[in-house]
């Protein structure tokens, strides 16, 4: 700096700090890479899923499906009533006492194999479509949605005939018929994290997808139809928020599993009250990603990234909160907004596309709204300089500096990748502002000293804590909040507890 | 003694009554204030209300706190500040603390065998009742450090990282005890959420509220800290409500079979996600009413993850 500003200077600080900025913006230029939408058959209409046939829907009415990337029409699908739905819960209450409960449980644990190696096959369609209706990177459908789909039907499929070993002292029984209400962020992994362990320990399905993401789901009816899954095991059925409320209040339901958010949560809740229904309930999350300052920084830095930016912050365990210890905040800060600069923001097909589309124009309406709220309480806006495609739903990476505890946009979940910085001292003062949330459901910490991580760890109150990483998630590891971010777990050995009643000691 | 007052020593030798110069011939009696346990300490309802315990046949056993609105919330206030320490201990303290109850409740055996002969219970019954509730003590004292490797797991993920589960407390946990039990239904009934290292607001039976009181007496010499248990006596119908709203605490546990009140809680714990537990299929005398599974009806699995570098070694097979 004492040779004075200039390109000269800025290549000594560079150095003394270790660490130069890459520069993106001239030399690499990436040549478009799309995906071809050909390898993947998208009907022009889609009927109901129900009794192991596509039925006509009773209300005779059909919606249209987009691509949030161009707005153009993919298909249309049908909206389902509440005869629909009871269409649909009597074919799985049917299936389920003449036919899923009675099967050998190993029987049942080989249809859920099957269905898998089908999604596996049919991996690079379901990835296609996966992108085209939801507006999600097709590198993050290919090689994570639809891997871990199959991944989990295939964990859940060899529990089916062990379920002795999983309840020490109790013998474990279906509930019966699962209602299943899903959501738009990763459609067709909730839709296999909700079907296979409710298969697996002996219960029938009537699922519902989001109403802006319902093509993949009906691809796997497809699947299940292919695999001779007995009628009326897993029925799917469409439709918006009316059909979701028509399965939680059908009186032949067993159990509400639920993933959205908090505040539709609670309406949930609220509405089985009084029922026997069983409820898991994945809500909402305002993650505390937490970097101190003996981190491995531009690990860190990536993490973060990855934490808020995977898949357009459309995630319920987005790092959306990042603390960062005030010796190495200025440093964080640099290094967040170069790695921004390099973020690909665009065609959801091209396999180069960091950031795709927000999945429809009303939530892309939510994050602008909470962008100017942010800027209204004085906190300072970050975004990216990228260029956004003329048409579709496309939002900015943007980060937020100089933010309060108490602002809403360190308070409210976003869903869009739109992250929050704050800087902290003290580790007892990091842990109470990474509490201090009605959520609950995920954290993030970046140190490399391992007795802080676990001093860290068993401290924040939240269902999944990351240590040195982010974002990560395993059939085998099971995923669910504290507080208002839901109860119940899915994945792993404690994801079966949401699908059995426990009979008297064995 | 005068029939209008108190009788704390029905079906009990009663004091002697003869008078010698106006005097009692043997020494008064000294009569116990049952009062509520709000943060270790002893106070009487805030609201100044009280209401008469009486047994079956009408005699008067005590002035009971009414208890209210405000003393619920102090309560929760009580039990989040000892939650952060309570939840934290080493399960093996907590086991610790858990076995000293149950001597402390051994110790004082003809105390609460009294209060339940003067609530209605057969000698015979009470005994039972006093012995099952100390080896339920004994048992969860147990259970402390046990039930985390029961229901905890190392998740064999395909990605090179370290991934494990385990339970953790849910937090402030508010409890209705089951109204026809004294002390066996209370003590089965908190037992298990401090075992898990919640800590909890409990209201003791409305008809036989005089071994809740005495038990928290006996929690009081336990080192329990204060706030872990907080023991109010009271009314359900005016209670139940706040107990199941208030949006600090984290779960709901009601033993009733009474289907009204338990949608109106369940609508209520929908206002913070509150977990709601329902006990009212389980006979406390017997060995349904302990396992590990109440236990962890009030806890959190927490999934923590950590990269395994991989570096150096691999080849190595031996």
């Amino acid at each position: 700096m004492w040779r004075g500003a200039g390109g000269e200077g800025e290549i000594l600080m560079a150095t003394k700090n270790n660490t130069l900025k890459l520069k993106f913006d001239s030399a690499r230029k990436y040549a478009p890479a799309p995906e071809s939408k050909s390898a993947a058959k998208i009907n022009p209409r889609y009927d109901l899923f129900i009794n192991g046939k596509f039925e006509k829907p009773l209300s005779k009415k059909y919606f249209d499906t987009i691509n949030p990337a161009n707005e153009e029409k993919l298909s249309e699908v049908a909206d389902a009533n509440a005869a629909d739905v009871d269409r649909a819960v009597k074919a799985a209450r049917n299936a389920y006492e003449n036919v899923w409960k009675k099967m050998p449980p190993k029987e049942r644990g080989k249809y859920l194999f099957r269905i898998a190696r089908m999604v596996q096959e049919r991996a690079r369609e379901l990835a296609i479509i996966e992108t085209l209706d939801g507006g999600k990177p097709i590198r993050e459908s290919r090689d994570f949605d639809i891997p871990v789909v199959a991944n989990h039907f295939f964990y859940y499929a060899g529990w089916a005939d062990k379920l002795e070993y999983a309840f020490p002292n109790r013998n474990a029984q279906p509930l019966g018929v699962a209602g299943q209400i899903i959501p738009w962020n990763f459609p067709l992994l909730m839709a296999a994290w909700k079907i296979a362990p409710a298969l697996a320990t002996g219960n029938t399905v009537v699922l519902k997808p989001a109403e802006t993401t319902s093509l993949t789901a009906l691809k796997l009816a497809e699947i299940i139809q292919e695999a001779d899954l007995p009628p009326g095991v897993v029925n799917i059925i469409t439709g918006a928020g009316a059909t979701g409320a028509a399965i939680v209040n059908h009186p032949d339901i067993n159990k509400i599993a639920f993933t959205g958010s908090t505040e539709v949560g609670k309406i949930i809740q609220r509405a089985i009250a009084g029922t026997n229904k069983k409820a898991t309930l994945e809500l909402g999350g305002k993650a505390a990603n937490i970097i101190f300052d003996d981190a491995p920084i531009d690990q860190a830095v990536e993490g973060v990234i990855n934490g808020i930016f995977f898949n357009q912050g459309h995630v319920c365990c987005a790092g959306s909160r990042l603390y960062v210890q005030e010796s190495v905040f200025k440093e964080v800060v640099r290094k967040l907004k170069d790695r921004l600069e390099t973020l690909i923001v665009g065609d959801p097909m091209d396999k180069n596309t960091d950031i795709g589309a927000i999945n429809s124009k009303q939530q892309l309406n939510q994050i602008n709204k909470y962008l100017k709220i942010g800027q209204k309480e004085g906190a300072e806006m970050y975004q990216s300089s990228c260029d956004l495609p003329s048409k579709g739903f496309f939002c900015r990476p943007t980060i937020f500096t100089n933010v309060a505890q108490s602002n809403r946009i360190s308070q409210e979940e976003i869903f869009g990748p739109v992250l929050a910085i704050q800087s902290f001292r003290t580790d007892d003062e990091v842990i109470e502002k990474a509490n201090n949330t009605p959520y609950g459901l995920s954290a993030g910490v970046w140190t490399d000293k391992g007795s802080k991580i676990f001093n860290m760890t068993t401290k924040l109150r939240a269902g999944v804590v990351w240590a040195n990483t982010f974002n990560q998630f395993d059939p085998t590891s099971p995923f669910g909040g504290y507080k208002e971010s839901g109860y119940g777990r899915e994945g792993g050995l404690h994801g079966l507890s949401a699908y059995v009643k426990l009979g008297g000691i064995v | 003694m005068q029939t209008s007052t108190i009788n704390k020593t029905a079906k009990v030798p009663k004091l002697e009554k003869a008078q010698t110069n106006g005097a009692p011939k043997k020494r008064l009696e000294i009569l116990k204030t049952y009062k509520i346990y709000i943060g270790g300490k002893f106070p009487r309802t805030e609201s100044g209300r009280y209401y008469i315990a009486e047994n079956g046949d009408k005699e008067k056993l005590a002035n009971v706190c009414l208890s209210s609105r405000k003393d619920f919330r102090e309560a929760v206030v009580a039990a989040r500040s000892a939650f952060g320490d309570w939840g934290s201990r080493a399960a093996f303290n907590r086991g610790q603390i858990l076995y000293r109850i149950a001597e402390m409740l051994e110790g004082r055996k003809a105390q609460f065998i009294d209060e339940l002969i003067k609530q209605d219970t057969t000698k015979e019954e009470a005994e039972n009742e006093v012995l099952l509730s100390i080896d339920r003590l004994i048992y969860y004292a147990g259970w402390c450090d046990k039930f985390q490797q029961l229901y905890s797991s190392v998740n064999p993920v395909a990605s090179s990282h370290f991934n494990f589960s385990t339970p953790e407390p849910t937090g402030v946990v508010s409890i209705i005890a089951p109204q026809a039990s004294s002390l066996l239904g209370l003590v089965s009934v908190i037992a298990p959420v401090i075992a898990g290292g919640n800590t909890c607001i409990v209201l003791a039976s409305f008809t036989k509220p005089l071994c809740a009181v005495t038990f928290a007496e006996v929690l009081n010499s336990s080192d329990v800290p204060g706030g872990v248990v907080n023991i109010l006596t009271g009314k359900v119908a005016e209670l139940a409500s706040y107990f199941a709203d208030h949006m600090d605490v984290n779960a709901l546990v009601f033993c009733e079979n009474d289907a009204d009140t338990q949608k109106m809680m369940q609508e209520k714990a929908s206002l913070n996600i509150k977990r709601v537990v329902l006990y009212n299929k389980i006979n406390w005398l017997t060995e349904n009413g302990q396992s590990p599974y109440f236990i962890m009806d009030t806890q959190e699995i927490k999934t923590t993850w950590h990269p395994i570098e991989n570096i150096g070694g691999a080849k190595a097979g031996y």
